[in-house]
């Protein structure tokens, strides 16, 4: 038996394994983590008919660039991204949401995501890593997870095992739409601000700094003003929660973020449109909507219910 | 008891046990707790206490807000004797190389290193919460004498294993992280041990911590 492995030439700025996060630990300060960008992950696992939880490879702007050692292989790549398989004699150019074959000594070159920040890296194999409390997902900060909680490093191999013989052309039509509005219901300390400061939240456009990673999105925009306390006793977080801080910024919570806060919270980006927000990449602009508990279930509900159908339709 | 549960967005519950700090509503935030996870209300997927709130996410693909509601609301009525945390012993080398602010801990303090240390290993200490970073325990409460500001500019990286002091409390920084508390000193136990996979947090909500004082000869036995 050959051994299957990739070996990583270039890492990519952020390129992690994820998977869809560990549950229960927030009380001793772990977050879910998981895949940013949940329905690209279930799509990528769903064309390489992987079980839904399937480690996947998470990669963020510019991505990795892989050689392929071993048997055949299938892969896809989910996202709006760009990429390239460099083959024995040729180029080809690689495209998003189907099954591509790789063979002894191919190469994957993500170069980039087109105006989004990530992307997924599915094959019909397993990567042969560790897991931390039932989950693959890397959390850098607390050094847990997957190749010992490390982003990919040059040079390091990934070993691969159990490739699936059975293989199908899955493949799926889907443009991931982008949106500049995000829902959001009001949080528990929003009347800590101003009358103005409410109104110009909902108003005024954000845009999203450089300062972004996985853990939390910080925003710039009109000043939020806070007229009553701008620490509160620190409390829970949940992702999407939008915290202002001291000095009147909006900040998103995002997967990996820390488990407690100190800053009041204006409002909680709805489950629906966490996806989309996590993939507008720095330097755009957001606003954001005021929407009632109601009526986030129900958007919630059609968007479970559209990806079902983009996984049914990928067989 | 909880006063309000209102939603913390469309797949989390907030419960308000009031806004003051002290250890008995704490003991209530962690009665509360440890109730919910042995429930086991389909569809929770987190659970975070903190000083005076309660936090429970949910999944909202298999439940909603007004069903975790009931269910917890039907909790909020059982009074049950409340379970007291462990006592662990932590210890403390507070070298100068480790007390990083001690000397601007004298002045804002008007004290006596010595007296500074005596009157902190002098207490045992109750812990409230762990997280923010994994596993970083917020313990409290200080003498009255030793409670002081935060940092006017945080530290960037701030030494795995060292403890600060900000206002009452009490932390134990469990990886290297930015902040703004006061460091007195360090331990040389893992508080978050990441190669532990079944149980990481050596402190947990409710626990309760004595720290005493090691030599530096005795913390490097420790490390090697």
């Amino acid at each position: 038996m050959t051994e299957n492995y990739f070996e990583v030439l270039r890492p990519g700025i952020n390129t992690t394994f994820q998977d869809n996060g560990r549950k229960n630990f927030y009380h001793i300060g772990i977050p879910f983590s998981g895949a940013m960008d949940n329905r690209n992950f279930v799509i990528a696992n769903a064309i390489s008919n992987n079980k839904k939880n399937s480690p996947v490879i998470e990669f963020a702007l510019q991505g990795p660039k892989l050689r392929y050692k071993g048997d055949k292989v299938y892969f896809n790549v989910t996202g709006d991204v760009n990429f390239q398989i460099l083959r024995k004699n040729k180029i080809e150019e690689g495209v998003c949401y189907q099954n591509l074959v790789l063979e002894n000594d191919d190469c994957i070159d993500i170069i980039s995501t087109n105006r989004s920040v990530y992307g997924y890296l599915s094959i019909n194999a397993s990567f042969k890593i560790n897991f931390y409390l039932d989950s693959c997902s890397v959390n850098t900060k607390a050094g847990i997870g997957a190749n010992n909680g490390k982003i990919l490093q040059k040079n390091q191999i990934i070993k691969i095992e159990n490739i699936t013989k059975k293989y199908s052309l899955n493949k799926l039509d889907y443009i991931n739409s982008k949106i500049e509005n995000i829902r959001v219901i009001k949080g528990p300390h929003f009347d800590y601000f101003s009358k103005t400061a409410k109104e110009l939240f909902f108003k005024e456009k954000f845009s999203i700094t450089k300062l972004t990673d996985r853990m939390g999105i910080r925003l710039d925009g009109p000043k939020i003003e806070n007229i009553k306390y701008t620490n509160i006793k620190s409390e829970g977080l949940v992702k999407g929660t939008i915290q202002i801080t001291a000095d009147g910024d909006p900040i998103v919570m995002l997967s990996d973020h820390g488990t407690i806060g100190g800053y009041p919270k204006i409002g909680v980006v709805i489950s629906a449109d966490y996806d989309k927000l996590v993939q507008i990449p720095p330097g755009s602009k957001i606003k954001f909507k005021e929407i009632n508990l109601k009526d986030a279930e129900t958007i919630f509900k059609l968007y479970e219910m559209e990806t079902q159908n983009l996984i049914s339709k990928t067989k | 008891m909880i006063k309000n549960i209102s939603n913390l967005g469309d797949a989390a519950l907030y419960c308000d046990f009031g806004n003051d700090v002290n250890r008995e509503i704490n003991l209530n935030v962690i009665q509360f707790f440890k109730n919910i996870k042995k429930s086991n209300i389909p569809g929770i997927t987190n659970i975070t206490p903190s000083y005076n709130k309660l936090i429970i996410s949910f999944d909202l693909s298999i439940t909603n807000f007004n069903k975790i509601k009931t269910e917890v609301e039907k909790l909020n009525f059982k009074n049950e004797i409340i379970n007291e945390g462990n006592l662990i012993k932590i210890p403390v080398c507070c070298d100068n190389d480790f007390a990083l602010d001690i000397k601007r801990l004298e002045k804002l303090l008007n004290l006596e290193k010595e007296e500074i240390y005596k009157k902190f290993f002098s207490k045992k200490y109750y812990c409230y919460m762990t997280g923010f970073i994994a596993g970083m325990p917020f313990l409290g409460d200080l003498d009255g004498s030793l409670y002081a500001r935060r940092l006017d500019t945080p530290r960037v990286k701030v030494p795995k294993n060292s403890i600060g002091i900000t206002e009452q409390f009490c932390n134990i920084y469990t990886f290297e992280s930015p902040g703004g508390w006061n460091i007195i000193g360090k331990t040389p136990l893992d508080i978050f041990d990441n190669k532990n996979n079944t149980s990481p947090n050596l402190i947990n909500p409710g626990d309760t911590i004595s720290f005493f004082q090691i030599s530096k000869l005795e913390f490097e036995k420790k490390y090697d």
